[in-house]
């Protein structure tokens, strides 16, 4: 089920040294033409079908199309995804629209302060890991 | 000028090295880093973006390993069963008692995580996020199992990569780069002194020198022929990207492997692989044959011959394999799982508000692991309340930190009464001085899962923190010349450039071989000859010797990669690194003379469980110097009671 790029919503990250897409792929595999400025799956038959791309695409550029080896024609699982939620639009073959929309993250994009209000690391040659104050053994 | 073939060579010096940024990476920086302080470098290397690398790229619907309530020992017992016998009690306990708070780390940092309400009610990460107690204030999550726990997880890499990036600063972490080589040290015998890799998106090839080195790429993905066939070969289960590089680089510069037999063959919604743990687990579903039978307790005495596994209070994922392609060989095929009565039985018992619900989680389940699934439904126009699904056992993986336990052998924590054998050094050392290993690296400990995962990195990131503090004196000094590695690195280019315009269509060329063809021909052999689904998953000694032999004429063959860019270079090493993993794996299997796990492979000549012989572990060594390959039993040892 490889990504595809619609032609007219790509605008190639406007010229960006690394397309969102490529920044993004897993496997290496949104490749950016120089020439026409926009982005293509160089490798469909290696596309794991994550998304990562189309989620992080700001154009909403890019969707799935189901592997052609097996999957009959018109289904679709199309993401929106902001930074606390996702809304996924289903399109069956047969032209039901369902729509989901799930939460991602509660807190906001940026704000992880690792070691904030985080004990000081103890003993390096105990067992416990800093954040951990007793262990149990057997 | 760099260009194509001729890097920029980039030499880097630090204390630790990271090479890899999934789940264990992670969790290693993390934990690493605090200990470290400023004294102590830390570098951390991806071949992909820390954000979505991995195997928790995609997202998690689930949280396969949380303690909670449980006694450790019976997480250990539960492993140790599921995995028929053979595991490290040590190991496993350990990550037991570690692991709950890597989970309550998640959630501070904003992964949302389903609670439960007084009332017994579910309700999802959002809600419970804002008005219910967190996992660390004694919030009760949603089991879906025993051990797991229900999440909205779609963006649980992001968040758990934030709070490792954030650790180490981006000035100390490269991405996209490719290590595709550890380095022993020049002076002291069996030590690592550093690694190796390309960029793959600029010409720069780059050169750690390390006093500590954790190797965490994951398990080994399309070794195997895979079911799915032309534009969907990416379709696999685990992680496409995930090349056997663990396994592949920590063996090459001589460090034991162990469990490489084992391996993991999924059962898993037909073509799109999507999970079936929720489907079990939550909404309490039923598999059957294609007449209706549950397979498992139709053959429940087959099993017997596996006793005493076949009692365990969970049957063993291989069993119940084993049982299931007893009806699909016997002819009475397709395997179905039965989801509109799960949830009809679900609509019987939930509240009105939970029912309304019920839809969106059985799609989520899809939409936030496996979204390929999601397509197959919707292409196929299956909706699970009303159309049953097919379900199939994948090809064949190799991995440590799912339901299989391939690996390379560690030392054990110093704590739990186990056997010298156990541990000699520092936890989560490789028997290279200053290698480490975590997650799908360590063998003979699975299901850690995400979260166990993590855990055991932040395990083996304090010990290395340890480690270099007790070598401070140590200075790298790497075997091998820079010059002559950057030529091997990059021959597949070499041979591109001096063959490519000797035909007229560049990728038919009797010179050189592409990457994916030479994967073609890796994945045929294993499948045909090394139990993949062209047996059913059945080999014997003569098959593995043959295999064998095909194996040898492929690695010959591996000079004459060809790269025609640096995306094609990546693949040529993938795959490097995937023979050797499959070497390991056919060595291993031909050393087991027993049939350990029916339902991922058989050894035909030998078909029964052997525990009077066999109920130890396999290790392999490959000397670095000989090239030679050494095969031996150790003894395994019970740490908590088994029954047995």
């Amino acid at each position: 089920m490889p990504t595809f790029v619609h032609t007219d919503k790509c605008d190639g990250c406007k010229g960006g040294e690394v397309t969102a897409c490529m920044y993004i792929c897993p496997n290496n595999l949104m490749k950016l033409d120089t020439e026409r400025m926009k982005a293509l799956n160089q490798e469909p038959d290696q596309c794991w079908e994550c998304q990562c791309c189309a989620k992080a695409c700001p154009q909403q550029a890019i969707e799935v199309r189901a592997f052609a080896d097996w999957v009959p024609m018109g289904g679709a699982a199309i993401p929106l995804r902001t930074d606390n939620a996702i809304m996924w639009t289903i399109k069956f073959r047969d032209g039901e629209v369902k729509r989901f929309k799930f939460p991602v993250r509660t807190t906001q994009v940026g704000s992880i302060d690792p070691y904030g209000n985080k004990p000081e690391p103890g003993d390096l040659n105990s067992n416990l890991l800093f954040t951990e104050s007793e262990l149990p053994t057997i | 000028m760099a260009e194509f073939g001729n890097p920029e060579i980039i030499e880097i010096e630090t204390d630790i090295l990271l090479i890899g940024g999934g789940m264990a990476a992670c969790g290693a920086a993390y934990e690493a880093k605090r200990w470290a302080g400023d004294d102590v470098k830390i570098t951390l290397v991806d071949k992909a973006a820390m954000d979505r690398s991995g195997a928790v790229a995609q997202g998690l619907s689930a949280i396969n390993t949380y303690i909670g309530d449980n006694p450790v020992e019976d997480y250990v017992r539960m492993v140790h069963a599921d995995l028929m016998g053979i595991t490290r009690d040590d190991l496993v306990y350990d990550v037991g008692r570690h692991v709950d708070d890597s989970v309550k780390l998640f959630e501070e940092w904003g992964l949302p995580i389903w609670k439960t309400d007084e009332k017994g009610e579910r309700h999802d990460g959002a809600v419970g996020a804002k008005k219910m107690k967190s996992l660390r204030d004694g919030g009760k999550p949603v089991r879906s199992g025993r051990w797991q726990i229900m999440i909205n997880g779609e963006g649980y890499k992001m968040i758990v990569a934030e709070a490792a990036k954030k650790a180490l600063g981006m000035d100390n972490i490269y991405e996209r780069v490719f290590i595709v080589k550890l380095l022993l040290d020049a002076n002291e015998e069996n030590r690592i002194a550093g690694a190796v890799g390309f960029s793959v998106r600029e010409h720069k090839l780059y050169v750690f020198r390390a006093n500590a080195i954790m190797n965490v790429c994951g398990g080994a993905v399309n070794v195997f022929r895979t079911r799915s066939t032309g534009e969907g070969t990416g379709r696999v289960w685990y992680p496409v990207w995930n090349a056997g590089s663990t396994y592949a680089m920590a063996s090459q510069v001589g460090a034991e492997c162990t469990m490489m037999e084992n391996r993991f063959v999924p059962t898993r919604f037909k073509d799109g692989y999507g999970p079936v743990g929720a489907w079990f687990l939550l909404f309490k579903s039923k598999a059957t044959n294609g007449f209706g039978e549950d397979y498992v307790v139709k053959n429940a005495e087959m099993l017997k011959d596996f006793a005493p596994y076949d009692t365990a209070a969970v049957v063993p994922t291989c069993l119940r394999n084993h049982a299931m392609l007893k009806e699909m060989k016997e002819g009475r095929g397709p395997i179905f799982m039965d989801t509109p009565t799960a949830l009809a039985n679900l609509a019987e018992v939930l509240t009105p508000r939970e029912l309304k619900h019920l839809e969106a989680e059985a799609w989520e389940d899809f939409l936030d692991m496996c979204i390929g699934q999601a397509g197959v439904w919707a292409g196929l126009n299956i909706r699970p309340e009303i159309s049953k699904s097919e379900l199939m056992p994948t090809e064949p993986y190799l991995l440590g930190s799912h339901s299989g336990c391939s690996g390379i052998w560690v030392s054990g924590p110093d704590d739990l009464s186990s056997p010298d054998h156990y541990h000699w050094g520092y936890n989560r050392m490789t028997t290279v001085k200053g290698l480490f290993t975590a997650g799908d690296g360590v063998g003979a400990s699975g299901h850690k899962f995400s979260s166990g995962s993590h855990a055991e990195g932040r395990i083996c990131g304090k010990n290395m923190v340890r480690f270099v503090k007790d070598h401070a004196d140590f200075k790298p000094v790497l075997d091998g010349d820079i010059g002559e590695i950057t030529e091997e690195i990059y021959k597949p280019v070499r041979n591109y450039f001096e063959h490519k315009d000797k035909t007229t269509a560049e990728d038919i060329n009797p010179f050189y071989i592409t990457p994916k063809m030479f994967q073609a021909r890796l994945q045929k052999i294993m499948d045909e000859y090394v139990a993949g689904v062209a047996t059913y998953y059945q080999t014997n000694g003569i098959m593995l010797e043959e295999g064998q032999k095909y194996l040898d004429l492929l690695k010959e063959d591996s000079v004459n990669l060809r790269a025609k860019d640096l995306h094609e270079l990546m693949r040529a090493w993938e795959n490097y690194h995937r023979v050797w993993a499959a070497e390991l794996h056919l060595r291993h299997i031909q050393f087991r003379e027993e049939t350990r796990y029916p339902g991922f492979y058989y050894r035909a000549d030998y078909p029964a469980l052997d525990e009077d012989n066999w109920h130890c572990f396999v290790n392999s060594h490959h000397d670095p110097k000989t090239g030679e390959w050494t095969m031996k039993k150790v003894p395994w040892a019970a740490l908590v009671d088994h029954g047995h």
